[in-house]
């Protein structure tokens, strides 16, 4: 496998993580209690750390002296790999709660897989993220059921959320070539393999949470091709801008 | 690429900007006084030694080589641990590089007995075992200790505290508010 192809492999992992990390950034000080900033916040941080080491192995796997700052603020749209679901906006709590149990649920099964790649930086990376994201998708679910069981309010809210966001997660399934290229060399992991794990965990969750799986069979994807929701580049815009105004600023 | 070694640790290397993986090295006694002296800066009552975060310090053509390993990938303390631990270097009139371990992953395990006293004095409730870790975060067992009190009569308020490693907790006896170090395995 070429190292193009991995440096692809591992956008389509790492750029999830920087996403959402910033989604989840743009509460700091601003989430609906103490406890659940700070818990927002420092999920956020965990998702920045992998994305670095992810992005330091990508920026040496480049060879072209590209640092993780390049990669972190430097591309186009197009350029980012990272799935819809983890692009949409902070509509209000229930859309960041349900955002981040689809999202936590899918991470950990993939890490749990990836630490068993074949590249042993990301075994490596995939070992420590695991630790965090337990942690992760212990909170989201949490939420999902207090929210979910909490009162009529809280109870349609999450609801709402859920309906809107089931639609982008058969997306985090879909294998793209550099995904088929990884798999089958060894250092990739296969998606297929972990979705009725994956399905079944978000319907006991929601289940117990008195939440109504939807029933949608359409799927929206387009996001690990590069072709992103409106909300993308305004989000790179906020992403971005210090890096562009002021270029070789360091994290 | 060859298959993860268990016995190596994988070394992000700063000045190349390059991930390595090497046999694990020991620390070198005659540097301990000089970093049991350099503390976590948001414990500040815990030498990086007994946090455990210092995986080997060797000397090398008169270089001294530290490897240090985060607690949480995103940890900012690790920038100013390195900084910290150049400096007190260069007081001795050594020059001093720092690399980052990746792997194997940090573990609330390596937190010395020394480390873990000084955590309770300084007000942070030590990290459980794994299965009780499960327990009092899930809120099934009244287990973890106040240490201001000594009561276990204590709840979590928030699963995530003032920093990543940390959950917030409150004592139903004295009332106070805590800081519990969660077990990371």
């Amino acid at each position: 496998m070429k190292n193009e192809n991995i440096i692809q492999y591992i956008y389509g992992i790492a750029d999830n993580a920087l996403i959402l990390g910033q989604r989840l950034s743009e509460l700091c000080g601003h989430g609906p209690s103490l406890e659940t900033d700070i818990a927002l916040t420092n999920m956020a941080l965990d998702l920045l750390g992998q994305t670095r080491s992810y992005y330091q192995y990508a920026a040496q796997l480049s060879g072209d002296g590209k640092t993780e700052d390049d990669i972190a603020f430097l591309r186009i749209e197009r350029q980012y790999k990272n799935v819809l679901l983890v692009e949409q906006p902070n509509r209000h709590f229930g859309y960041v709660i349900a955002r981040q149990f689809f999202y936590d649920v899918f991470h950990l099964f993939l890490l749990q897989e990836l630490q068993h790649s074949k590249d042993e930086i990301l075994s490596a990376i995939a070992k420590k993220a695991i630790k965090e994201v337990s942690y992760h998708q212990r909170f989201s679910s949490d939420w999902i059921k207090r929210l979910g069981d909490g009162t009529k309010e809280s109870h349609q809210k999450i609801q709402e959320a859920v309906d809107d966001l089931w639609g982008f997660t058969d997306e985090l399934f879909h294998m793209t070539e550099d995904d088929l290229l990884a798999f089958n060399s060894g250092i990739g992991v296969d998606l297929s393999k972990i979705k009725d794990a994956y399905y079944q965990k978000i319907k006991e969750v929601l289940e117990e949470a008195t939440i109504t799986p939807p029933e949608t069979k359409w799927f929206q994807k387009g996001g690990k091709q590069g072709i992103h929701s409106e909300h993308m580049g305004y989000l790179l815009a906020d992403l971005q801008y210090m890096q562009r105004t002021y270029p070789n600023m360091k994290w | 690429m060859s298959c993860f070694c268990e016995d190596g640790n994988l070394i992000f290397d700063y000045l190349h900007k390059r991930m390595t993986i090497e046999l694990k090295q020991h620390i070198d006694p005659r540097l301990v006084p000089i970093l049991e002296k350099i503390s976590d800066p948001e414990i500040p009552v815990l030498s990086i030694m007994d946090m455990g975060v210092v995986r080997s310090a060797r000397i090398v053509d008169n270089v001294v080589q530290v490897k240090i390993t985060p607690t949480y990938s995103g940890c900012p303390a690790m920038d100013v641990i390195g900084d910290d631990i150049i400096a007190a270097f260069k007081k001795e009139n050594r020059q001093a590089t720092v690399n980052l371990v990746l792997s194997p992953a940090w573990t609330t395990d390596w937190i010395t007995p020394r480390g873990r006293k000084a955590l309770e004095k300084y007000g942070i409730a030590a990290p459980l075992d794994e299965e009780a870790d499960k327990e009092a975060l899930l809120g099934n067992k009244k287990i973890v200790k106040c240490p201001q009190c000594t009561s276990t009569n204590t709840k979590m308020i928030s699963q995530f505290g003032s920093t990543a490693c940390k959950a917030l907790f409150k004592c139903d006896d004295c009332l106070e508010p805590f800081d519990y170090f969660k077990c990371l395995k």
